[in-house]
């Protein structure tokens, strides 16, 4: 699922608002999260997860075409932990699956 | 700082696009049960600017119950994986504030 796949599917299902009005509360939500872990402060959603910074801390790097070691300042990337729903309704999605076709590894 | 919950971004659908309080509410809701349930039918999710969240099947492995140190393996199971897009991850990066908890 695409991002204007998820716009079309939350429009379907709010049909007292535009597709146009849906496009820009997605496209703020996603901004508002963005900003949010750019700031370093972190998310929650119940039922859904929380995404939070993890430090990598500094190392040696090398530049890949002329071996030339090169220092890397520490930094955060973004984390996010799946919470018990989601992880509860994939998994279990994921069970059911097996049934019919075998567990598949991908 | 406090966490980011689907109040506050419900709070800055009503105050940035004039959606009313209800109507804010329900998408964010919407937001967040759709990503879920694309998920849930194995399909991948995309958000471009932002990142993919990604499925993976994990094979059984061994596993321990940590209070007793009995033996017990972990079952087969299907994760949701995060992977931030680019433009996610410069802006990220270039935190430098006190270290988040």
């Amino acid at each position: 699922m695409t991002k204007s796949e998820l716009i079309e599917r939350i429009a379907a299902r709010q049909a007292q608002l535009l597709a146009k009005d849906v496009e820009l509360a997605v496209k703020t939500i996603m901004e508002h999260m963005s900003q949010t872990l750019a700031q370093g402060s972190r998310i929650e959603i119940r039922g859904f997860g929380s995404f939070s910074l993890h430090y990598r801390a500094p190392r040696i790097g090398r530049n890949p075409k002329t071996g030339e070691s090169v220092g890397l300042a520490g930094k955060y990337v973004p984390h996010f932990k799946p919470g018990k729903d989601l992880r509860d309704r994939v998994n279990g999605a994921a069970t059911d699956a097996a049934h019919h076709d075998g567990a598949q590894d991908r | 700082m406090s966490a980011l919950t689907k109040a506050q971004m419900a709070d800055r659908l009503f105050e940035e696009l004039g959606l009313n309080k209800r109507e804010a509410k329900e998408i964010v809701e919407l937001f967040f049960e759709e990503v879920r349930a694309a998920l849930e039918r194995g399909d991948q999710v995309k958000l471009s600017g932002f990142g993919n969240f990604d499925l993976r099947e994990k094979g059984e492995r061994p596993g321990r119950n940590p209070k007793t140190g009995e033996e017990i393996p972990i079952t087969a199971r299907r994760v949701v994986t995060f992977r931030p897009g680019q433009k996610l991850k410069t802006r990220v990066e270039a935190y430098a504030g006190p270290r988040p908890e």
